[in-house]
């Protein structure tokens, strides 16, 4: 019964099961991921951080977050 | 010199000619220790996934403030154009970097360019708006082609990155500086201060070092050595050297000899 209100998505990489709900700002908050030093695609598109609030994740969704790291 | 030697790129104004990269180091407090000793203000800096299991995994911008130090997006690791597109406009997305470095390589084991793609992802980003320095093999013919599809800087390596064995062809490096009116920064390849110097008496317009800091055995060293090397060189290519003669020249005066 559990499952069935949930979604699954691919997140980096990673599968993941979310409230049916989950928007991408509430995913973001859930993972403390500080919004100005990150990148958000969802499904190869890249998402304007400014509307994530009204993006709803959906079943099978493919997201991305990526920020800076060291490199040459 | 009256006036002040400004190292400019993409229509930005700087004082030091040295590019740092921020990979390989021990640790991101070193890595930030490096860079500040190298007195370089700009910085490589790679995009990754972030790492959803460990919430507090530290950032590199808290370790390097992107207000102070501009931080130049790499695409390390793509090899094609498509791969180094989707990785630059996230780049620009996490903060509105439009100043980026292109690397499209080619070949795991020596890690040339793949020009083809490099020159294809080069016209496709100064359209969007991008200013693109461009990682690039020595040929000047295909530094020309960058440089007609609007780069903002050549990158021309040195040698193999990471390889440490400076630069293999002066000469091509020589024909791109003759040649172009863009920024030459030497990319890849560099393995000691000298070799930072032969870079910048060349001629070139600066110099991107990473493994030679990173990897020396003491990197804060390394670090400041480039600093002074880069310095020493350019200085040295802005005076003009003198002439070379097979023959000696006394330094003594010889008048007035006893």
């Amino acid at each position: 019964m559990k499952n069935k209100n949930k979604i699954k998505i691919k997140l980096n990489g990673k599968k993941l099961a979310l409230n049916q709900s989950s928007t991408l700002f509430s995913l973001v908050k859930k993972l403390n991921i500080p919004l100005n030093k990150v990148a958000i695609e969802l499904n190869r598109k890249i998402i304007d951080k400014k509307k994530i609030k009204y993006i709803k994740i959906r079943n099978k969704d493919n997201i991305e977050i990526v920020y800076f790291i060291g490199g040459g | 010199m009256s006036k002040k030697d400004y190292f400019i790129v993409g229509k930005k104004k700087f004082t030091s000619r040295l590019i740092v990269g921020t990979g390989k180091y021990r640790n991101m407090a070193e890595c930030a220790k490096a860079v500040k000793i190298s007195g370089a203000e700009i910085v490589t800096v790679a995009v990754r996934r972030v790492n959803i299991l460990d919430k507090k995994k530290p950032m590199l911008m808290d370790y390097i403030d992107p207000k102070k130090i501009t931080y130049l997006p790499n695409t390390a690791g793509c090899f094609n154009s498509n791969e180094a597109l989707r990785t630059l406009r996230l780049a620009r997305e996490i903060g509105g970097w439009k100043l980026v470095k292109l690397e499209v390589l080619g070949d795991k084991k020596n890690l040339f360019p793949e020009m083809i793609e490099t020159l294809k992802s080069t016209e496709i980003l100064t359209k969007e708006g991008f200013k693109v320095m461009v990682y690039c093999n020595d040929d000047p013919l295909m530094a020309k082609r960058l440089e007609n599809v609007g780069a903002s800087a050549i990158m021309p390596l040195a040698a193999p990155i990471g390889s440490g064995l400076g630069i293999q062809n002066k000469t091509n490096i020589k024909i791109i500086l003759q040649q172009t009116k863009l920024p030459v920064v030497i990319d890849a390849g560099l393995g000691e201060a000298s070799d930072a110097s032969i870079a910048m008496e060349l001629g070139c317009d600066g110099v991107l070092i990473n493994t030679a800091i990173a990897k020396a055995k003491d990197p804060l060293q390394m670090a400041e050595a480039m600093k002074y090397a880069v310095v020493a060189g350019r200085k040295s290519y802005l005076s003009g050297r003198i002439k070379k003669n097979i023959f000696g020249d006394p330094s003594s005066p010889k008048k007035g000899i006893i």
